[in-house]
Parts: structure tokens; sequence; C-alpha cells
């Protein structure tokens, strides 16, 4: 499956490492739902350090599009809540 | 349903509505190439406005250095003229410019890493238009319009997830170049307030006027001890007083010399 990192790029992420992926995702979510900085900053790097760990550099010239894509690192709670509706991309 | 999917669905469902928009599929294709040139030369620009930026704040990194520089010597050269005074208003100052500095450093590091991510989106995106543009041509050369719809909706999803990033990415750098330009041109100003040593157009600040006086002074005062010194030894007749006391301070070394000047003296006033 291919993963996209906002601001990074696009991994190949083998299939086996998703569910893991996932759980870690989980704990990003809860940490946003809750409001909680400490949590989203903890549960974000480690979703990010995994992500890194599984996956290879997607081929540069491919067109396929992501099947997830993770906030970059430095996101802040809010930028990804905004992610979470269209307000955080670009309008066009 | 996790964060990770959820953002892929708002990427995916803007990537639709712009497709449902496009009346003739292969036009899109055309339409969307030029999106993505144009997009190609915002993020360059992107990347020269960062560095420009960046530039500056080195720029202003090494005044605040050299400022900094300057006023430890000012520092130690009041100590050495006996003004702990002086040293303690130069050493304030330079705790000043350190804090600026640590600050400037943190921006700097902050701008260098952004220019990094620029220019890698850069280089992403540039490869997708590339691969965007052959299969572009394939598409059109190969499938009747109705036969390209669905190669189109992959190509158009996968680039306009790209251009989506890409268009975040500079939103970001933007920012944080906005906000270094507004700090780098307040210590502009600090530093033509004069507030800041400027160290370039040299001009002198009042801690080392006030060195450069001591200095002209001490040596002014060293003048004078040696022109008091030249005097007593050469017309003690004309200005007996000062004659009189020079004699008195010389007379532990002199004691010869002494006696000569007392007899001279005393034929002066045998003389009236």
């Amino acid at each position: 499956m291919i993963v996209r990192i906002l601001g990074e790029g696009q991994l190949e992420v083998p299939e086996s490492a998703v569910e893991e992926l996932n759980r870690l995702d989980g704990e990003l979510e809860t940490a946003v739902e809750h409001n909680d900085d400490a949590a989203f900053r903890t549960a974000l790097e480690a979703l990010l350090a995994r992500l890194r760990e599984v996956g290879s550099p997607a081929e540069p010239d491919t067109l396929e599009p992501s099947g997830l894509i993770v906030p970059q690192e430095d996101a802040t709670m809010a930028e990804v809540r905004k992610l979470l509706t269209d307000e955080g991309l670009i309008p066009g | 349903m996790g964060v990770m999917k959820r953002v892929q669905l708002v990427f995916r469902a803007k990537a639709n509505k712009a497709l449902d928009r496009m009346e003739d599929p292969r036009e899109t294709l055309d339409y969307s190439y030029q999106q993505q040139l144009e997009l190609l030369q915002k993020v360059r620009r992107g990347v020269a406005d960062v560095a420009t930026s960046r530039k500056r704040v080195e720029l202003q990194l090494n005044q605040l250095q050299q400022s900094s520089d300057k006023l430890e010597r000012q520092a130690r050269d009041s100590l050495s003229a006996g003004r702990e005074d002086l040293a303690r208003e130069a050493l304030q100052r330079k705790a000043g410019i350190q804090a600026q500095l640590a600050d400037l450093q943190t921006q700097y590091a902050s701008l260098q890493s952004e220019e990094e991510k620029l220019s890698g989106a850069s280089q992403r995106l540039q490869a997708k238009v590339d691969a965007f543009r052959t299969r572009k041509e394939t598409i059109k050369a190969t499938y009747t319009a109705a036969e390209a719809q669905t190669r189109i909706s992959e190509a158009f999803t996968g680039i306009s997830e790209e251009m989506g990033d890409v268009g975040m990415a500079i939103q970001r750098a933007e920012d944080k170049t906005e906000q270094m330009k507004a700090r780098a041109g307040a210590i502009d100003e600090l530093m033509a307030s004069g507030a800041l040593d400027d160290m370039v157009s040299g001009k002198q600040d009042d801690i080392q006027a006030e060195l450069d006086r001591i200095g002209a002074s001490s040596s002014v005062d060293s003048e004078l001890e040696r022109m008091r010194a030249e005097i007593a030894n050469t017309a003690p007749k004309q200005i007996e007083g000062t004659q009189n006391g020079a004699a008195g301070a010389e007379s532990a070394k002199e004691p010869a010399e002494e006696t000569a000047n007392a007899q001279v003296v005393d034929q002066v006033g045998d003389s009236e």
C-alpha cells in the first residue's frame, strides 16, 4: 500500500504492517478527540517513526494515489483538525 | 476510521470534485497539466524566497556576532582602565545581543529546514509532472474520450494529491518567511536606531567613545608629566614655585641635584 507523509512524499508499505500502523493511528485520533496535546505529539511521532521503519520510498514518477495520508511531523493539532475537513487544503 | 484514512478521503474528495467539473476528459489532461506547470513555477519561487530570507538572517547573525565580540573587548578594556561601571554596561549590552542571537539562530535553523523541504517538494512534483505529461500523451494517442475516462481519473487523482501536498508546503513556507521578514525588519530597525552597534557603518558607540576618552586623557597626563620634568630640569629660575615642587618630588632620587637647586634658590634670594 502507498502511504503519503505530507511534506515528505509517498512510501511503499507492506500490507503486513498496515494493522500496526492503524493501531498507532487510533492513538493519534484519540489524542485529537481528547484535545490532548502531549499525547497527540507522542502518537504522531510514534506513527511516523514506525512508518519510516517499515516503508521504503515509492517510485518518484508513480501517479498512483495514496491509500493513507499522514500529517507532517511538525503539524499542530489545529492543523490536523483542519485536514480532517477540507479546510486544510488549498482551494482549486 | 483513523486520521490517516480521513485525510486521504479529504484529498480524494477534492480531486473527484475537480474531475466532475470537467466536461471532456481529454481536456482535463491539458488543463491539469497547465496547472501543474504553474504550481511548479510557484514552488520554485517559494524555494528562492526562503533562500533570500535565510541569507538575510545569516547576514544579521554575523553582524550580531561581531557586535557581541566587540562588546566583550570593550568590557576587558574598561576593566583594565579601572572602569567597572563601563565594563558592566558593555556586558549588559552583550547579554542582550546574545539573547537576540539565540533567537535568530533558532529561526535560521527553521528557515533552513523549510528550504530543504520545499526544494524536495519541488523535485517530487517535477517527477510527477513529467510522468503525467508522458501519460497524457499516451492516453490521447491511444484511447477515445469514453475509453480514456478511467485512466484519466487515475492520473488526475494521483497528481492532484501531490499538488495538494505541495500547495500546503508552499503555504507553510510562506508563513514562516513572513514571520522571519518581520523579525529581520525589527533587528534592522534596532541597528539603524543605534540600540545595536552597527558594525557595517562603523559608527562609534558611546562605550567606545568613553574608552577613547580615557585613553586620550591618560596620554595627556603622561605628556604633562613629561613636560613638567623637562621644565624642571631646564628652566628652574623662571618658575620658582613649580620648580620647588618638582625638585621636592625628585629629591629622593637625585639628592645631588637637590643640593644644587637649593643653592640656586639661595643665590636668587641673596640677589633680591
